[in-house]
């Protein structure tokens, strides 16, 4: 008796369309994709209701910890070298162009003034592992209040920015209220808090 | 693809008996499975890297500290008119209406919305009845000094949410933090 055959079919499937799309998927998010530049600290911020976006170049981001330190950060790297230049200005330091260069490549940084010759001159690496103090921040118009002084210096190198403050829902209201006024004493009256995004309450119309 | 090879038939005619080195035919596929793996290896990547909410701004007008004509506006806001918002400690926010002898009550950011759009009602309607400016309720936001960032933002995103205009983050008086219950 013999066996039934079984036509044999081809195992193989084209899979040239399979491809096409899987790569025009890479290209997509390749293209898409923005690398988060890594912060000093994590900050896990409140979300609201608001909408306005972001803009994308010229924003003065000031970081609240949750245990209140508070990191100042300007976007552009031309402007970064200019802010940290005038930053030496006030405060009496020569910054060497290497200083300047690394500053520049920098994010965000919380270093008192002080320190911060000893800060650039380390590696990247280093640099990375270095338990930043935080910017000081007082009630004053003085030097002492660096926030302030980084404030107006990045407002000229910056080409006046927008402000934007990035807490951690967490940070008490004293840390988050000598930012906003220092904001205030240096006539800084709008800026932002920056949100996570929530979907508006649907109860709003029953309730009125 | 593969009949890029055959084309040529078509012009040459009877091409194929003539007596040329004819080059082995050999298959045009390739196996793309690694291919694939490859390609889905990086999407799954990218879309495990990329963060496609964007985050938002929450716009905060603050007065100008020497700006005197704010203040002279404050001060001609009737008692009737005026609400306090107190932000304590654990999510709780003390409220109370007007400024002399006010009765400080205590809720929380869950009732604060029905609060919030009860008293702005309440004030747009006397506001229509005297023929006052229609502004609704002005809201002073003080923040405690053991209040949370969050609170912060809560409470002007409740002000969105219930369509106030008029509210202002102001500082804590000593008085006002006796008066918030232990």
């Amino acid at each position: 008796m013999s066996k039934v055959k079984m036509p044999k079919s081809s195992v193989s499937i084209d899979m040239t369309p399979m491809v096409d799309m899987a790569f025009l998927l890479v290209t997509f998010f390749i293209l898409t994709t923005k690398f988060r530049p890594d912060e000093p600290v994590a900050v896990n911020t409140p979300s609201s209701t608001s909408t306005a976006t972001i803009p994308e170049k010229g924003v003065v981001t000031i970081t609240v910890a949750n245990d209140g330190r508070i990191f100042f950060d300007l976007d552009n790297q031309n402007s970064r070298k200019s802010l940290i230049e005038k930053m030496g200005e006030t405060y009496g330091i020569t910054f060497t162009v290497d200083q300047q260069n690394a500053f520049a490549t920098g994010t965000s940084i919380g270093i008192p003034m002080g320190s911060m010759q000893n800060y650039l001159n380390l590696s990247p690496e280093d640099r990375k592992k270095v338990q930043q103090p935080g910017i000081p921040v007082d009630s004053t118009l003085n030097l002492s209040n660096e926030l302030g002084v980084w404030l107006i210096n990045a407002r000229i190198a910056g080409g006046n920015p927008v402000i934007l403050i990035k807490g951690d829902g967490q940070a008490n209201f004293p840390a988050v209220n000598n930012v906003i006024k220092t904001l205030q004493n240096r006539k800084v009256l709008r800026f932002g808090f920056i949100t996570a995004d929530e979907a508006m309450p649907t109860d709003v119309a029953q309730l009125k | 693809m593969a009949e890029l090879g055959e084309s040529g038939d078509v012009h040459s005619g009877k091409g194929k008996k003539r007596g040329g080195v004819r080059a082995k035919k050999i298959s045009t596929r390739i196996d793309m499975t690694p291919m694939v793996d490859l390609g889905f290896l990086l999407v799954t990547f990218f879309i495990l890297t990329t963060t496609m909410q964007k985050p938002k701004a929450m716009q905060v007008v603050m007065p100008d500290k020497a700006d005197t004509t704010k203040k002279e506006e404050e001060s001609k806001i009737r008692e009737s008119e005026a609400m306090t918002l107190l932000l304590g400690a654990e999510n709780r926010i003390f409220y109370y209406y007007g400024n002399e002898d006010p009765v400080v009550e205590a809720t929380n950011f869950k009732n604060i919305r029905k609060i919030l759009i009860n008293k702005y009602q309440e004030v747009v309607a006397l506001q229509r009845q005297n023929g006052w400016k229609q502004n609704g309720v002005y809201v002073l936001i003080k923040p405690t000094k053991d209040s949370k960032f969050i609170n912060l933002v809560d409470i002007l995103d409740e002000m969105k949410i219930s369509e106030i205009k008029s509210f202002a983050i102001v500082d804590v008086t000593p008085e006002e933090m006796e008066m918030i219950p232990k």
